[in-house]
C-alpha cells in the first residue's frame, strides 16, 4: 500500500508523518507519532477518550482520517498545559479528586477547554450536555462537574 | 487494635502523587506500551454461542506475508481443574484455560478460536480472515429458565453439580448448588402476620471500564517471559499466566502499567497467554489490545440472576422469617458471584429464621468475572424491593422498619460470623435527618430507599518503605492503583512517620519489585495494604529508635517517635536534642545501613461495610423514561483516608447502579449473539443523565485497623438498584420487578395497568 | 486489487470528474463530508478498499445562506457552525434542535446535514425535520445540478436517490413565511449519545386568529425510512392546535407507523412514542409560530 504524507502542525509543533489513506488520527498520533496522551476507548466516537482540537474544534480523532490533517492544526492533552504550568482545568482536575483511573481524563481536559474557550460561564446542565460525549465509568461525573465550574470561575479571574 | 487519636493528614483531601501525569496524558496505561519489533496479535472469535470445533485450517494465513505465527487450543497445554484462590471471582483453571483459547468446543458467540501476530495489524486482520473453522452448530442456552429446564441442551455434559446432599445421576446446566439455614424457616413464616413474597430477574451487565484490555508480552529462547499490562493483580497475571502454560512463576515477570478502570474484571486474563504463545512462537514481543466490541463479547460481564425472596413479619414489623431462591449465570463456564451472592441476600437483618439456597448456571455467554461486589447487587436488589413492599403494606417508614430489624455489633451475621463494630444503624439515622429524605416531591416523582452491603475483602499484601538520604520516603508496594490508592498510601505513611504528605512518594513495583499482594479487589487495598505500608512505617520507626539511641548512648526503650522525630522519653536524663527522619538518614551510613522498614501480611477484619441510598426519579407517564432528580449515599467507611477519593467511590458506584437499574443489558438475539456490543447501545450514564450524587460519609471505627478503615469500593454499587426501582414504584404506583427499567417495559407496566 | 486512497477536490468538477472515472474504471468511491459515520461503517460493517473523495473542501459544500426567500445549507457544514448560526436558529430552530442532536459535542465538530441525509438512516434525526421543513436537495450530477425534495431523496434503509457519480451539495428551503415555526424531538431512553427510538419533526404556520393553515409531520425510527404524515397534517391544519387536534395528529403518526422490534426498542412502544412525540413537538412548534406571528 502506498503511503501518503502529511505535513500538519500538532501542539503547535510542525509535524510531517506517513500514513495509508484509511487510517485515523487516533492511530497515527498514538502508534505513529506516539502520543499516547489521546486515548481509544471505543474508535466509534461513542467515548470521547480520543478527543482533540483540530483547528480549536472539538472533535473525536478516531472519526477523522489521518490525511485531513493536511495543512490543519491539531491540540491534544499533550499540548494543553505549556512549560512549567498547568492548564486552570488539569489543575482543577487535581483539587477536587475528578479522576480515578485517568483513562477518560486526557478526553475530558480537551473537552473542557474547549467548551471554556467558547463559554466561559456555563451552566452545570450546559457542562453536563457538551461532556455527554466523554464517559467516564469511575467518577458518577460529579466531581468533574464540579472541577469544571472551578476552573470556569478561575479562568474567568475571579477567586474560587 | 484501632486508635483514637487526633490525625494530622490522613482526612486531608491532598493530591495525588500520579495526578499531575494522569492529567497531561503523560501516564502510560495498558495499550501505551511500545517495544521495539513488536508484533501484532489479534484473535479470531467464535461466530457461534455454542458449537463444537471440528477443524481449524490456518494454511492459507500462515503464508500471508508479514504473518509470525498462529496459534489455536493445540498450541496450548492441557491444564487439569484447580479451584483459582485468591482473586476476586470464582472458576477453575481448566476452565480458565480453555476460556482464554477454546480447544474443541466454544461456549459463548466470541469465545477465542485462533489467534495470529503480524507486522501489523492490517495485515493481522487479513490472516484471521484467512483462518478458516469448521463448525457443528449447537443449540444455545441463553437463559436461566432454558438453561435449568429438565430437557436442557447441555453446555458440558461431564458437568454434575456439586454441594447436592446427593450426587445427581445426571449432568445438567446447574454447576453448584450451595444453601445457608438456620432455626425452622417453616415455623418463622407460621409466626408471621404478614408474608410477601417476589421473584425479581436482572440482566448481563458489563463492568465497563473506558480502557479496553492490553498487553505485552516477551518471551526469549530461554524461556524467560515479561508481560506489561493493565491489571488489577499483575501477581495473579503471573499465577494465571503460569498455569495455563505451564511455565515457571519465576520465569514470568508482569509489570502492571497505569490502569484504566476494571471494577473486577481485570482480575483474570484473557489476552496475556495468548500473546505469550505468540512471542514464543515468533520469538518477537507480540502486543494485542481488545477492540470495545471484543471487550463485550468475551470479556467481563457480571451474572444475569433470578430471584425469589420470601419475607415474614410481625405487625410491628419484626422480620420472622426469611428465604431466598437465587439463581446466577456463570456464562460459559462454572464459577458465577452466586456464593458471596447467597451470604449477602440477608446480612443487613436479625431474623430468627431463614433459608438461602443458590444455584451457578452456565449458559452460553462469556463466563462472567467479578464486579464491584460481585453478586451482591443483584441478590440485594430482589430483597430490598421486597422490604420496600412490605413497609408499605405494613404502614411502616422505611427506614424505621429496616431499623427494626437492622444489624449491629454482636449480631450474627446470616452468612455466618458475629459482626464486630459495624455503621448500618447509623447509616439509617443518618438518612432520617437528610434534608433529601424530607424534601418535597412533585407529580410523577417518587422517592426509594435501600440499604447496601458488603463484607470487603483483606488478604495477602506486602510493603517497604525506603528512606532516602533526605529523609524523604518511598513506598514501594504491589497493588495496582485504580482509584487513588497511591495518595492513600503516602498519607498513612506520612502519618505514621510524622513527616509532610509531599515528602512520601508511592511506586506500585512489578512482580520481581515487590512483595506479594493479592489483587486490588475486594475493597482491600486501602484496609491491607494500607495496614502492610503502617507496619513497615513502624518498622521503620522501630529501627529509627534504635539509632538514635545508639547515637544518644541510651537504651532503645528511653526513646520515643513523636512527630517526625526521635526523643527521649520525659525524665530521661539526656542532654540531646531530637533527632529527624532526615537526621536519621543523613547519618544511616553510620548507624548501621540504609533504613529499610517492611511488612507482609495476611489482614484479618476487613471491617463489613454498610450502605443507605436514596433516589428521587420522575417517571414520564406517557414514554416510560425515568430521570434521576437527586441521589444521596451514605456509607460507612470507618475512617476516610482521603475523603474526596471515598466520596467519589460512593458517587462511582451509584452510577454504575443507576446505569443497572435503568438502562444496561446485553440484548441477545435468537441464535446468542449480543446485538448492542458498543457503547452507543450498550447505554451507560452519561454526563446529561445525572443530578450531583450527594454524599455522606459515615465514619464507625473498624476495629481491627490501626486507624479504623473499613473497604469502601464495592459497597456503593449494591444499593443503588433498589433505591431506583423503588423510586419508581413510588412514583408509578407499580412494582416492575425486572431491571432495567427500561423506558418501554416501564410504559408497558404502565398500559398494563390502565387495562 | 484496489487500495485505499483519500482525494481532496476543491472544485464541483474536480469531484464530479474523480467520481466519473472511478465509476468508469469500476472502482469502489465514496463521498465523505465529516465522516462520522464513514469511519465507523468502515470500522465495524465493511473495511473494504476504496477511494475516499472528501467534499469539505468545495464552495458549494460550506456555503451557508439565509436569503430574504430562501434558505441554503452546504451539505459538508459540521454541525456545531450550524447550530452557531443565529439567524439559521431564528429561521429553522426545528432543524437546527434535530441537528443539535446528533451525536456529542465531538461528533457536532464533523457531523454534517448532508451526511446525516445521504446515510439514510431511518432513525436519522435531520431528515424529518428536513421533510417537514419541505427541504430541497440541490444534487451536482454530471450534466449540472439537479434537485429533488428531501422526501424522495431518501429511498431505503442506507440507500438515498443519487446516482452514481452525483453527491449533494446542498439543501434548500423556501424562507419561513411569518407565523410559520418548526420543532423536532426524538425519543431515546438516556439524554445524549444515542440514536432516535422515533422521532417527529413538525412544522405549521399560523394565521392571526391561531388557527393553523398550513402543516407538514414526517416521523423517524418507525419506518424503513423516514415518512411524511399527511394525515397528522390534515389533523392540524384548520384547527387551533387544540388538544384534540394534537391528539388526532398524534394518532395518525401511531397508525402511519410500521416499526420493528429491535435493540433499540420494541414495535409498540415506538408506535406509542412517536404519537407523543408528534403531538409535543407540534406544541413546541405552535408556541414559536405565534412568537413569529
Amino acid at each position: 500500500m502506498s503511503k501518503t504524507r502529511v505535513e500538519t502542525k500538532i501542539n503547535g509543533e510542525q509535524m510531517e508523518f506517513l500514513c495509508e489513506p484509511q487510517q485515523s488520527m487516533l492511530d497515527v498520533l498514538r502508534d505513529t507519532l506516539r502520543l499516547t496522551g489521546t486515548k481509544e476507548g471505543c474508535a466509534t466516537g461513542d467515548c470521547g477518550a480520543c478527543s482533540v482540537l483540530l483547528d480549536s474544534r472539538l472533535i473525536c480523532s478516531c472519526l477523522m482520517l489521518a490525511v485531513e490533517s493536511n495543512g490543519r492544526q491539531i491540540t491534544t492533552i499533550e499540548g494543553i498545559s505549556r512549560g512549567e504550568t498547568l492548564h486552570p482545568i488539569q489543575q482543577k482536575f487535581l483539587q477536587h479528586a475528578a479522576l480515578q483511573c485517568g483513562i477518560c481524563t486526557p478526553g475530558f481536559v480537551v473537552a473542557a477547554k474547549a467548551l471554556l474557550d467558547e463559554n466561559p460561564n456555563p451552566t452545570e446542565e450546559e457542562i453536563r450536555y457538551h461532556l455527554a460525549g466523554n464517559l467516564c465509568r469511575c467518577t458518577g461525573y460529579d466531581k468533574i462537574i464540579r472541577a469544571v465550574q472551578d476552573a470556569a470561575q478561575t479562568m474567568r479571574g475571579e477567586a474560587s | 487494635m484501632s486508635e483514637a487519636r487526633d490525625y494530622k493528614v490522613i482526612g486531608t483531601r491532598v493530591i495525588r502523587p500520579d495526578g499531575v501525569d494522569k492529567v497531561t496524558g503523560r501516564a502510560n496505561f495498558g495499550a501505551d506500551f511500545s517495544l521495539p519489533g513488536m508484533l501484532y496479535g489479534k484473535v479470531l472469535r467464535s461466530p457461534h454461542a455454542h458449537a463444537r470445533i471440528k477443524k481449524i485450517d490456518t494454511a492459507a494465513a500462515s503464508k500471508i506475508e508479514g504473518v509470525y505465527a498462529i496459534a489455536t487450543g493445540a498450541d496450548f497445554p492441557k491444564v487439569g481443574h484447580e479451584e483459582i484462590t485468591g482473586g476476586e471471582g470464582a472458576g477453575d483453571f481448566a476452565d480458565l484455560a480453555t476460556n482464554v483459547m477454546a480447544r474443541d468446543k466454544v461456549v459463548y458467540h466470541g469465545h477465542a478460536v485462533a489467534a495470529v501476530a503480524a507486522i501489523s495489524s492490517a495485515i493481522a486482520d487479513a490472516a484471521l480472515a484467512a483462518i478458516k473453522v469448521e463448525y457443528e452448530v449447537l443449540t444455545p442456552v441463553m437463559d436461566l429458565d432454558a438453561a435449568m429446564a429438565d430437557n436442557a441442551t447441555l453446555i458440558d455434559e461431564r458437568l454434575f453439580t456439586a454441594g447436592l446432599p446427593q450426587k445427581p445421576t445426571k449432568p445438567s446446566n446447574v454447576a453448584a448448588y450451595m444453601e445457608f439455614k438456620r432455626g425452622d424457616i417453616a415455623q418463622g413464616f407460621a409466626e408471621a402476620d404478614v408474608v410477601v413474597e417476589g421473584t425479581y430477574r436482572t440482566p448481563t451487565v458489563h463492568q465497563g471500564y473506558i480502557e479496553p484490555h492490553a498487553c505485552v508480552a516477551s518471551i526469549n529462547q530461554g524461556g524467560q517471559a515479561t508481560i506489561w499490562c493493565c491489571t488489577q493483580g499483575h501477581f495473579d497475571v503471573r499465577s494465571m499466566t503460569s498455569k495455563v502454560l505451564g511455565l515457571n512463576v519465576a520465569d514470568i515477570r508482569v509489570i502492571p502499567s497505569e490502569i484504566g478502570g476494571g471494577f473486577g474484571g481485570k482480575t483474570t486474563v484473557y489476552l496475556e497467554p495468548v500473546a505469550m504463545v505468540l512471542s514464543k512462537k515468533s520469538g518477537r514481543p507480540v502486543k494485542m489490545t481488545m477492540t470495545r466490541d471484543e471487550v463485550f463479547r468475551a470479556s467481563g460481564p457480571a451474572s444475569a440472576t433470578k430471584c425469589t425472596i420470601k419475607i415474614g413479619a410481625k405487625k410491628d414489623g419484626t422480620f420472622t422469617a426469611m428465604s431466598a431462591w437465587l439463581a446466577y449465570e456463570a456464562g460459559g463456564y462454572k464459577g458465577s458471584s452466586m456464593a458471596p451472592g447467597a451470604m449477602c441476600v440477608f446480612a443487613p437483618y436479625v431474623v430468627p429464621h431463614f433459608l438461602i439456597q443458590g444455584y451457578d448456571v452456565l449458559v452460553n455467554k462469556p463466563k462472567v468475572a467479578a464486579y464491584r461486589a460481585p453478586g451482591a447487587p443483584q441478590s440485594m436488589y430482589a430483597c430490598e424491593s421486597l422490604i420496600d413492599d412490605l413497609a408499605r403494606q405494613l404502614k411502616i417508614d422505611p427506614i424505621e422498619l429496616r431499623l427494626k430489624n437492622a444489624v449491629s455489633a454482636g449480631s450474627q451475621a446470616a452468612y455466618g460470623p458475629k459482626f464486630n463494630a459495624i455503621g448500618f444503624k447509623e447509616c439509617l439515622e443518618a438518612a432520617k435527618k437528610h434534608p433529601n429524605y424530607s424534601a418535597k416531591l412533585g407529580p410523577n416523582e417518587g422517592r426509594g430507599l435501600a440499604a447496601g452491603f458488603w463484607f470487603n475483602a483483606g488478604m495477602q499484601s506486602s510493603a517497604e518503605v525506603h528512606i532516602n538520604e533526605n529523609g524523604t520516603v518511598t513506598v514501594v508496594e504491589g497493588s495496582p492503583d485504580i482509584g487513588g490508592s497511591r495518595a492513600s498510601m503516602a498519607l498513612m505513611a506520612a502519618e505514621e512517620l510524622g513527616v509532610p504528605y509531599e515528602q512520601v512518594r508511592v511506586l506500585v513495583a512489578d512482580t520481581e519489585s515487590a512483595g506479594y499482594n493479592n489483587v486490588t479487589g475486594g475493597s482491600r487495598v486501602t484496609f491491607a495494604t494500607g495496614m502492610a505500608v503502617i507496619q513497615a512505617s513502624r518498622d521503620i520507626i522501630a529501627q529509627c529508635k534504635q539509632r538514635a539511641a545508639a547515637t544518644w548512648g541510651i537504651e532503645e526503650e528511653l526513646v520515643e517517635w513523636q512527630d517526625g522525630q526521635a526523643i527521649p522519653k520525659p525524665g530521661v536524663n539526656a542532654d540531646v536534642k531530637p533527632l529527624s527522619l532526615a537526621q536519621i538518614a543523613a547519618n544511616s551510613g553510620r548507624t548501621g545501613g540504609p533504613l529499610l522498614g517492611r511488612a507482609s501480611l495476611n489482614a484479618r477484619g476487613p471491617g463489613p461495610g454498610f450502605s443507605i441510598n436514596m433516589a428521587d426519579v420522575r417517571v414520564d407517564p406517557e414514554t416510560g423514561k425515568v430521570d434521576v432528580l437527586r441521589f444521596t449515599a451514605i456509607q460507612d467507611a470507618g475512617k476516610a483516608i482521603h475523603p474526596a477519593y471515598v466520596e467519589g467511590q460512593m458517587q462511582g458506584g451509584a452510577v454504575q447502579g443507576i446505569g443497572w437499574a435503568l438502562n444496561e443489558e446485553y440484548i441477545y438475539d435468537a441464535k446468542g449473539v449480543m446485538q448492542n456490543a458498543g457503547f452507543l447501545d450498550y447505554r451507560m450514564p452519561v454526563a446529561s443523565d445525572l443530578p450531583m450524587i450527594d454524599t455522606w460519609i459515615i465514619e464507625v471505627a473498624n476495629p481491627s485497623h490501626p486507624y479504623g478503615v473499613r473497604g469502601v469500593g464495592e459497597v456503593p454499587i449494591v444499593a443503588p438498584l433498589a433505591a431506583v426501582a423503588n423510586a419508581v414504584r413510588a412514583a408509578t404506583g407499580i412494582r416492575i420487578p425486572d431491571l432495567p427499567l427500561s423506558p418501554p417495559r416501564i410504559l408497558a407496566a404502565l398500559e398494563a395497568a390502565k387495562a | 486489487m484496489q487500495s485505499f486512497a483519500y482525494a481532496a477536490p476543491e472544485t464541483v468538477q474536480q469531484a464530479l470528474d474523480v467520481l466519473a472515472e472511478h465509476q468508469g474504471a469500476g472502482r469502489r468511491v465514496q463521498v465523505m463530508a465529516g465522516g462520522t459515520d464513514l469511519m465507523v461503517q468502515m470500522r465495524l460493517i465493511d473495511g473494504s478498499p476504496r477511494t475516499i473523495v472528501d467534499i469539505k473542501k468545495l464552495a458549494e459544500t460550506n456555503r451557508l445562506d439565509i436569503g430574504a426567500k430562501e434558505i441554503y445549507i452546504g451539505a459538508a457544514i459540521p454541525g456545531a457552525v450550524l447550530t452557531a448560526s443565529k439567524p439559521l436558529v431564528a429561521c429553522l430552530p426545528g432543524l437546527v434542535e434535530a441537528v443539535d442532536l446528533i451525536g456529542s459535542s465531538q461528533i457536532q465538530g464533523r457531523a454534517s446535514l448532508g451526511g446525516n441525509l445521504c446515510n439514510a438512516s431511518p432513525a436519522g434525526d435531520t431528515i424529518s425535520a428536513l421533510v417537514a421543513s419541505a427541504g430541497v436537495c440541490v444534487i451536482a450530477s454530471k450534466g449540472g445540478q439537479r434537485e429533488m425534495p428531501v422526501e424522495s431523496f431518501v429511498v431505503g434503509v442506507g440507500k438515498n436517490a443519487l446516482k452514481p457519480g452525483e453527491f449533494l451539495l446542498g439543501i434548500k428551503f423556501q424562507r419561513p413565511a411569518k407565523g410559520t415555526a418548526d420543532a423536532y424531538l426524538r425519543f431515546i431512553p438516556r439524554t445524549e449519545m444515542d440514536i432516535a427510538v422515533a422521532g417527529a419533526g413538525v412544522s405549521v404556520t399560523l394565521d392571526a386568529n391561531g388557527t393553523c393553515t398550513a402543516a407538514r409531520v414526517a416521523i423517524a425510527a418507525v419506518a424503513p425510512t423516514v415518512i411524511a404524515v399527511p394525515a397528522a397534517a390534515d389533523a392540524l391544519i384548520g384547527s387551533k392546535l387544540d388538544a384534540a387536534a394534537l391528539d388526532k395528529a398524534g394518532k395518525a403518526c401511531s397508525a402511519a407507523a410500521s416499526p420493528i422490534s429491535d435493540k433499540r426498542g420494541t414495535a409498540d412502544y415506538r408506535r406509542t412514542v412517536v404519537g407523543v412525540l408528534c403531538r409535543r413537538a407540534t406544541a413546541i412548534a405552535a408556541g414559536r409560530a405565534k412568537e413569529t406571528r
